[in-house]
C-alpha cells in the first residue's frame, strides 16, 4: 500500500487530500445543517451603520488580540462579565470576534456598563482612568473624521453574506450613520430600524462625527441586544431543539 | 571567493541553487524582523509607552506583524528554502518549471509578505488571527501557492529516484493542506474592487469553527508537517546516520495528518460552539500526542551511535534540541486541550508560552540548524565562519526560550487562578486590572528573554554573512580541550 503512495506522486497527493478532508468535513458541515447550533433568541439585530463603522475600527485596531467577546459558562465569568455568550449573539458578526486572549477584560457585555465620557477618556488615555492599564492610547480616533461615503455598499455587501438588512436600511444608511451621533437629529426611524441603539453625541464634540463616535457606539451596544431578564435557555423551557437560524 | 566564483560553482551544480540562496537570505532577514517586532510588542506589554502614541505602532497593529513575520515570513521562507533544496537532491532533478518560475515564486512570496505587513500597520486586516491579510493579498498568495505546488509536484514527477523520500511526503502534505486551509478560511466578499475592505462569508459559530480549523492546522501543517520535512532530511544528514525507523515514519505520517485536522475546536472550549464539536476536538487532540511523539522518537533515535557528536557539533545540537522541544510542546498541547485544563489556561499567557516553546524551540531551532547546514553548501564554502559563534547563538537562544516560557507558565496559571478566586464572603477576590498589574514582572522577564533570543539570531546572521563572504575564523575546535585531557 505505502509502496504505491511513495512511488506515485499523484497518488500521494490524492491520498493526502482524502486523509485531511475527513476531519474538517465532519466538524464543519453539520454546523451549517443542524438547526439547534444557533438557539432562537429575540432581540439580536444587524448593526446600525454607526455601530458597524465602529466595529470595523475595532477590527482595524486589532482589539480582538487582547479582548475576547465570549463569556464562558463559569460562575466567576458570569459574575464578572454577565450572562454567558449565546451563539445567536454573534450570528451577524462577519467575521466573528470571539478572540483567544484576555490581556484586557472580556467585552462581550461591555455595553451600558460605562458612560460615553468614560469610554472616550479611557480610549484617549487609558492610564488616566485605570492607572494599572497597559492598553495603548487611541487619542487619534477623536482627531479622525468618520468618512465612509460608501456605507450603503457595506450594508449591501453584508446582505450578500446573509445579514438581513432591508432595502430601507440600505437606502437610509448614510443618513442613519450621521443621525445616530447627532444629538439634535430625529432618531425615531433609526431606533425603529435598530432598537436599543445608543444615540447622541459620544466623543464630546457634537459638531463633528469622528471615529471615536463610531467605536463608542459599537462598544455601547455590545451584549445588550438580548434581554436576559426574560431569556430562558431552551433546555429550561422544555422547548429543546426547536431553534433555527 | 567572489560572486563570480559562486556563479561558476553554481553553473556546475545540476540543481537550481540560486533560488535556495534567495530563500535562505530571506529567512535570515525576516527572522530578525520577526524577533525584533516580538521584542517591541513584549516591551509594550511591560511598558505601554513603547506604543509610541502613534496609530501605526500600537500593540494591536504590530502583533499581526510579529505573528505573520514569524510564521509566514521567517518560517515560510525557511520551508521554501529547505523544501526546494531537499526535493531537488532527493529526486535528483532540477526544479520543475525552469529558473524563471522559481524566480517568480521567490519575488511573489516576498511581495505577499510586504503586502500583508504594510496592510497591518495601516489597519488593513480581516481580523482573523493568523489569517489577517485582506482579500487582495489572499488572492495573490493563492496564485503564488499554486505555483509552489506546481514546482514541487512537478519536480517529484520528474524524479530519477524510484521512491519519494519521507521528507517530501511531509512537505507535500504541508503545501497541499495549507492551500485548502487558506482558501477555505478566506472566503469573503469585498465591498468594492477598488477598496481594501471585505466581509467574511460566514459569521459567528461557523466562522469561529472555520477560523480555528484553519488556525490550528496552520500549526499542524505549516509549523509541524513542513518542519518535520526539515527534520527528516537535515537531522540524518548532519548526524550522518540513516532515519531510525522507516515503518515508524509511515505510521506517524498518515496518523499525524489524519488526526491534526480535527484538533481545531480545542481553541473554542466552553464557547457557543456546540459541545459535540468541542468533544471531538479534545479527543483528537489527545490522540495526536501519539503520532507527534512517533515523529520525535524517529528524529531523536536517528542519533543512535552518534550521540557523542552533540558535544562537538552545535549545528546538530540545534537540530536535536528542536526535536526535544517538539516533543515537549506536543505533550503540553494535548494536556491544554483537555477541557478542564483549558478552562484555566484559555485566554491566559499559558497559551502564549506554549506557542513559543513550539515556535522558538522547535520551528526556529530546526530552521537555524538547517541554515547553518545550507549556507556553507550553497555558497560553496568549506565550513561556517565560526563554530564558536554557533555555540554562542545556541546558548543565547536556549536561555532566551527558558526565560520566555517559564514566566509565561507562571503568569498564565496565576492569572487564570486569580480570575476565579473568591474571598471569604463569596465575592470575586480580584478586579481584572489587579490581575494585569500582577503580570508586570513576568512581562519584563519575557521581554528580556526576547532580547536574548534576538541577540542570538543577530550573531547567526553575522556568522553566516561572513561564511557567505568566504571567511573562516581561526579558533580552537570545540571539544578539543576535552579530548586533550581524556
Amino acid at each position: 500500500m505505502q509502496e504505491k503512495f511513495e512511488t506515485n506522486s499523484i497518488l500521494l497527493l490524492l491520498g493526502i487530500i482524502a486523509t485531511v478532508a475527513i476531519g474538517g468535513l465532519v466538524e464543519i458541515v453539520p454546523l451549517f445543517t443542524i438547526g439547534e447550533t444557533i438557539e432562537k433568541v429575540d432581540g439580536v439585530r444587524p448593526y446600525s451603520p454607526l455601530e458597524l463603522a465602529g466595529r470595523n475600527i475595532y477590527i482595524r485596531e486589532g482589539c480582538y488580540l487582547c479582548h475576547s467577546q465570549q463569556i464562558r459558562p463559569f460562575r466567576d465569568e458570569v459574575e464578572r462579565y454577565g450572562h454567558y455568550s449565546l451563539a445567536a449573539e454573534s450570528m451577524y458578526d462577519h467575521p466573528f470576534q470571539w478572540g483567544s486572549k484576555r490581556t484586557g477584560p472580556d467585552l462581550a457585555r461591555v455595553g451600558g456598563k460605562y458612560s460615553n465620557d468614560w469610554h472616550v477618556a479611557h480610549l484617549t488615555d487609558p492610564r488616566s482612568v485605570v492607572p494599572e492599564s497597559i492598553m495603548p492610547p487611541y487619542a487619534f480616533l477623536t482627531q479622525h473624521d468618520l468618512n465612509i461615503p460608501d456605507i450603503a455598499e457595506h450594508l449591501k455587501t453584508l446582505k450578500i453574506v446573509g445579514v438581513p438588512y432591508t432595502q430601507e436600511d440600505i437606502d437610509n444608511a448614510a443618513a442613519d450613520l450621521a443621525a445616530q451621533a447627532n444629538p439634535d437629529a430625529d432618531t425615531t426611524a433609526l431606533l425603529k430600524r435598530y432598537p436599543k441603539a445608543v444615540t447622541g453625541d459620544f466623543d464630546g464634540d457634537p459638531k463633528r462625527l469622528t471615529e471615536m463616535d463610531a467605536l463608542v457606539a459599537y462598544l455601547q451596544i455590545l451584549g445588550r441586544m438580548v434581554d436576559f431578564t426574560t431569556y430562558r435557555p431552551e433546555y429550561d423551557t422544555g422547548n429543546a431543539g426547536g431553534g433555527s437560524q | 571567493m567572489s560572486e563570480a566564483s559562486v556563479a561558476t560553482a553554481a553553473a556546475v551544480s545540476p540543481y537550481n541553487e540560486r533560488v535556495i540562496r534567495q530563500f535562505t537570505t530571506a529567512t535570515l532577514f525576516w527572522g530578525v524582523v520577526a524577533f525584533l517586532v516580538g521584542v517591541v510588542i513584549a516591551l509594550q506589554l511591560a511598558f505601554p509607552v513603547f506604543n509610541l502614541g502613534l496609530e501605526w505602532t500600537t500593540f494591536g497593529r504590530l502583533r499581526p506583524v510579529h505573528t505573520s513575520a514569524a510564521i509566514f515570513a521567517f518560517g515560510g521562507n525557511a520551508l521554501f528554502a529547505t523544501s526546494l533544496y531537499v526535493v531537488q537532491r532527493t529526486c535528483r532533478a532540477r526544479l520543475f518549471g525552469g529558473d524563471g518560475l522559481a524566480e517568480f515564486l521567490f519575488w511573489g512570496y516576498q511581495l505577499f509578505i510586504v503586502l500583508a505587513a504594510s496592510g497591518y500597520v495601516l489597519g488593513i486586516t480581516e481580523g482573523r488571527e493568523y489569517a489577517e491579510p485582506e482579500w487582495y493579498t489572499d488572492l495573490w498568495l493563492t496564485v503564488v501557492w499554486v505555483v509552489y505546488l506546481l514546482i514541487f509536484l512537478g519536480t517529484l514527477m520528474k524524479r530519477k529516484e524510484p521512491h519519494i523520500y519521507v521528507a517530501n511526503w511531509f512537505y507535500l502534505a504541508f503545501i497541499v493542506t495549507v492551500a485548502v486551509l487558506h482558501i477555505g478560511n478566506n472566503i469573503s466578499v469585498p465591498v468594492s474592487f477598488l477598496g481594501t475592505k471585505s466581509y467574511s462569508m460566514f459569521s459567528g459559530v461557523q466562522d469561529a469553527m472555520l477560523q480555528w480549523w484553519y488556525g490550528h492546522n496552520a500549526v499542524g501543517f505549516f509549523l509541524t508537517a513542513g518542519f518535520l520535512g526539515i527534520m527528516y532530511y537535515f537531522v540524518p544528514k548532519q548526524a550522518n546516520r540513516p532515519v531510525y525507523s522507516y515503518r515508524l515514519s509511515v505510521v506517524h505520517f498518515w496518523s499525524l495528518i489524519f488526526l491534526y485536522i480535527w484538533a481545531g475546536p480545542h481553541h473554542l472550549h466552553y464557547t457557543a460552539l456546540p459541545d459535540w464539536t468541542q468533544t471531538l476536538g479534545m479527543t483528537f487532540s489527545v490522540m495526536l500526542w501519539m503520532p507527534s511523539w512517533g515523529g520525535m522518537i524517529n528524529g531523536l533515535m536517528t542519533l543512535s551511535g552518534a550521540w557523542d557528536k552533540l558535544r562537538t557539533d552545535p549545528v546538530l545540537r540545534f537540530l536535536v534540541t528542536s526535536v526535544g522541544f517538539y516533543g515537549m510542546s506536543t505533550f503540553e498541547g494535548p494536556v491544554m486541550s483537555i477541557r478542564s485544563v483549558n478552562s484555566l489556561s484559555h485566554y491566559t499567557d499559558w497559551t502564549i508560552g506554549h506557542v513559543h516553546s513550539g515556535a522558538l524551540g522547535w520551528v526556529a531551532f530546526v530552521s537555524f540548524g538547517a541554515m547553518y547546514f545550507l549556507v556553507p553548501r550553497l555558497w560553496h564554502r568549506e565550513r561556517v565562519y565560526s563554530i564558536r559563534m554557533i555555540e554562542w547563538h545556541f546558548w543565547l537562544a536556549t536561555i532566551g526560550i527558558v526565560l520566555y516560557i517559564t514566566p509565561m507558565w507562571i503568569s498564565g496559571i496565576m492569572q487564570g487562578l486569580m480570575w476565579r478566586a473568591y474571598d471569604d464572603l463569596g465575592f470575586l477576590q480580584f478586579s481584572f486590572v489587579e490581575t494585569v498589574a500582577a503580570m508586570h514582572p513576568y512581562y519584563i522577564v519575557r521581554a528580556f528573554a526576547g532580547i536574548l533570543f534576538l541577540s542570538g539570531a543577530i550573531v547567526m546572521v553575522y556568522n553566516l554573512w561572513r561564511t557567505a563572504r568566504g571567511d573562516v575564523r581561526t579558533e580552537t575546535k570545540l571539544g578539543a580541550a576535552v579530548t586533550a585531557t581524556a
